[in-house]
């Protein structure tokens, strides 16, 4: 039984990490950058709420509206001034390393705002969960919803990308950006709008993290950040359904190996997964083959 | 005879000169009682992360491969040499034990560069950037993780605390989350300039020589490199490997200096890794003699200016920000050849050549 109980608690840290992975593997998939900074926009997410919610006592949804206002306005101006004027720049380096700046400087805007120490969340589900199997098994309130909302998130997204034109835009601009631009497609109003989308589905996974795990530092975004990266390289980037699926694989090794094999080694484990298959299927699980061109 | 010597060495006289005299100029305030204790005791770390900046501009600047990771290797150095350092701390006069223990953590990162640079190099761009933080964390999970020990019934290594059990004529070598502690404090202000100095020779006639020239092709165009017969696995891993090992004598530096090394994601993390890296993009990637100088400036300055101190690291990264987009943007680029035109003439044209 206690078995299940962690496989349960992986699968809801694995929809955690999966909602990040999908803001990654979108960006990455079509503005073919990583953005090193979408984890700190869950921090700054999580700041929002717990400033709206804890301490000025709004209703929960009002707070996480405004977080999903507030990182989408924040995703969107990051691009406009930090990344898009290096997106023709001669070197690939480059808008690396400007998001590994936007990501410091975030994580030391929260700290100078709120200071290094840890704030302590209320959880936005006070639902108590079920329990199964005569009290042999608790599921928590959290878990449940985690796992119910990135189901939902997964198929609003596959809705909108195969559905509407804009949605179908970003194919065309993830699939070639000057055959795009010649089919009269607006590929920086497209690459606004994944950025927009992916803070958005950042602020959530923020609201989530923070309900599951309830405390609140500048650096609490960089780990899960790091780690939605490596599920979305695992699931194939660009791939939706791949980050998903890779979200919730690194979710269930890690507590596995958290529980049964040594908490301090847990991100080791995490980070050979990565290797591991960047060596084997650098492509990942779903990803597509790209070739190079001479 | 000699004036071409000047000419061919002129950039690396002046880097050498400019290092000779802040080194004269510091040694004489040190010893005029000119400093305070407390900047006093920063000068060796300046040394290490100006040579960690060194190591990582030869991988980020030369190679042209980003890595994020390379607090790592200096981790390695640093746990190494300490190892060696407490193994011998008893039966060896200090001399010998501690150019020894250089050898030896320079060896270890040396080789963890090596092996690690197998599976990371045959990755590209943002890959080998994610895969590099990768082995750092793990590098650095793993030394916190584990408890090493020798005594009289030969070595024992546990995962945990209970497991850990050693006689009372052993000695703990890695002590968990603890960490090494107890190592001799040896490195000073003199030894580290001499590392630095060493480094930057090494670092610079590689760049210089024939190999140097092979490494940067590939950075340029690894395609047309490899059409004309060079073995870019061979001499990516080279440039890597020197590059592990540079960090690595930093690490020796380090361990030597603090001689407890407790909580070890302050010095090593990935906040570690990117300090370095700001170092290299401010000092001008693929500029060896830009790091150093941007690694003193920057650690340094704080000390100077202590009410600035809170805001550090927030006017790091909006520097960062700011260097990249004015040294790499496209349109920048093209505003700064029509403003400064005949004045930077220089300066774009280095610039083009740091493509990578």
């Amino acid at each position: 039984m206690s078995f299940l109980t962690y496989l349960i608690n992986g699968l809801s840290l694995g929809s955690i990490y999966a909602i990040i992975a999908l803001g990654y593997t979108m960006v990455y998939g079509i503005a073919k950058m990583l953005n090193f900074a979408h984890g700190d926009i869950i921090m700054i997410g999580s700041y929002i709420i717990f400033s709206a919610v804890t301490t000025s006592g709004l209703p929960p949804f009002a707070g996480l509206l405004i977080a999903i206002l507030g990182c989408t306005v924040l995703g969107v101006v990051t691009e406009r001034v930090a990344y898009r004027p290096l997106r023709q720049a001669s070197s690939k380096l480059a808008v690396l390393i400007t998001a590994i700046g936007v990501s410091y400087l975030l994580q030391n805007v929260a700290l100078l705002v709120f200071g290094a120490d840890a704030k302590s969340f209320t959880s936005l589900i006070p639902w108590k969960g079920i329990s199964l199997a005569g009290g042999a098994l608790q599921i928590k309130g959290i878990t449940i919803v985690t796992i119910v909302v990135s189901l939902i998130i997964l198929f609003c997204l596959q809705t909108f990308i195969h559905k509407t034109k804009n949605g179908q835009a970003m194919l065309a601009v993830a699939e070639d950006k000057g055959a795009a631009t010649l089919m009269g497609i607006d590929v920086n109003k497209t690459i606004a709008i994944t950025f927009a989308i992916g803070s958005s589905l950042a602020a959530i996974a923020g609201a989530l993290l923070c309900s599951a795990y309830p405390t609140i530092t500048p650096y609490i975004g960089a780990m899960p950040g790091i780690k939605a990266f490596v599920a979305a390289v695992f699931g194939g980037i660009g791939s939706i359904p791949g980050a998903m699926i890779g979200g919730i694989v690194l979710g269930i090794v890690e507590i596995l190996s958290r529980t049964y094999i040594s908490s301090q080694l847990a991100d080791a484990i995490v980070f050979g997964i990565l290797i591991i298959v960047l060596l084997v299927k650098p492509t990942g699980l779903l990803g597509k083959q790209i070739q190079e061109k001479v | 005879m000699k004036n071409s010597f000047l000419q061919k060495n002129k950039d690396e006289l002046l880097t050498y000169g400019l290092l000779l005299i802040f080194w004269i100029v510091m040694e004489v305030m040190r010893r005029g009682g000119m400093l305070t204790s407390h900047f006093s005791s920063m000068l060796v770390p300046m040394t290490y992360y100006a040579i960690g900046a060194v190591a990582l501009n030869l991988c980020v600047g030369i190679l042209g491969e980003l890595s994020i990771g390379h607090a790592g290797f200096m981790c390695i150095g640093a746990f190494s040499s300490a190892i060696f350092s407490l193994l011998f701390k008893e039966t060896m006069p200090t001399a010998p034990r501690f150019f020894l223990a250089f050898l030896v953590g320079i060896a270890f990162s040396a080789l963890f560069g090596f092996l690690i640079g197998i599976p990371v190099l045959r990755l590209k761009g943002d890959y080998l950037a994610i895969v590099t933080l990768a082995f750092g964390e793990i590098i650095k999970n793993i030394l916190t993780a584990i408890y090493l020990g020798v005594d009289s019934k030969g070595v024992h290594i546990a995962l945990n605390m209970t497991n850990f059990k050693i006689e009372t004529d052993g000695i703990k070598l890695i002590n968990g989350a603890q960490g090494v502690s107890g190592t001799p404090r040896n490195s000073s202000f003199t030894i580290g300039m001499i590392v630095l100095f060493l480094a930057l020779f090494v670092t610079t006639n590689l760049i210089k020589s024939r190999d140097g020239r092979a490494i940067m092709s590939i950075r340029d165009n690894r395609i047309a490199a490899e059409s004309i017969g060079i073995n870019v696995t061979r001499y990516k891993m080279l440039a890597f490997t020197i590059s592990a090992a540079i960090a690595g004598a930093a690490g020796v530096l380090f361990s030597h200096n603090v001689t407890t090394m407790t909580n070890i994601s302050n010095y090593f993390g990935y906040n570690a890794s990117i300090m370095l890296l700001v170092y290299v993009v401010l000092g001008g990637i693929g500029n060896i003699r830009g790091s150093v100088i941007a690694a003193m400036i920057l650690y340094l300055l704080p000390e100077m200016m202590r009410g600035l101190n809170r805001y550090r690291m927030l006017i790091y990264a909006i520097v960062l920000i700011l260097m990249m987009l004015f040294n790499w943007a496209p349109a920048m680029v093209d505003w700064r050849k029509k403003t400064f035109g005949a004045l930077f003439k220089t300066v774009t044209k280095s610039n083009e050549k740091e493509v990578a």
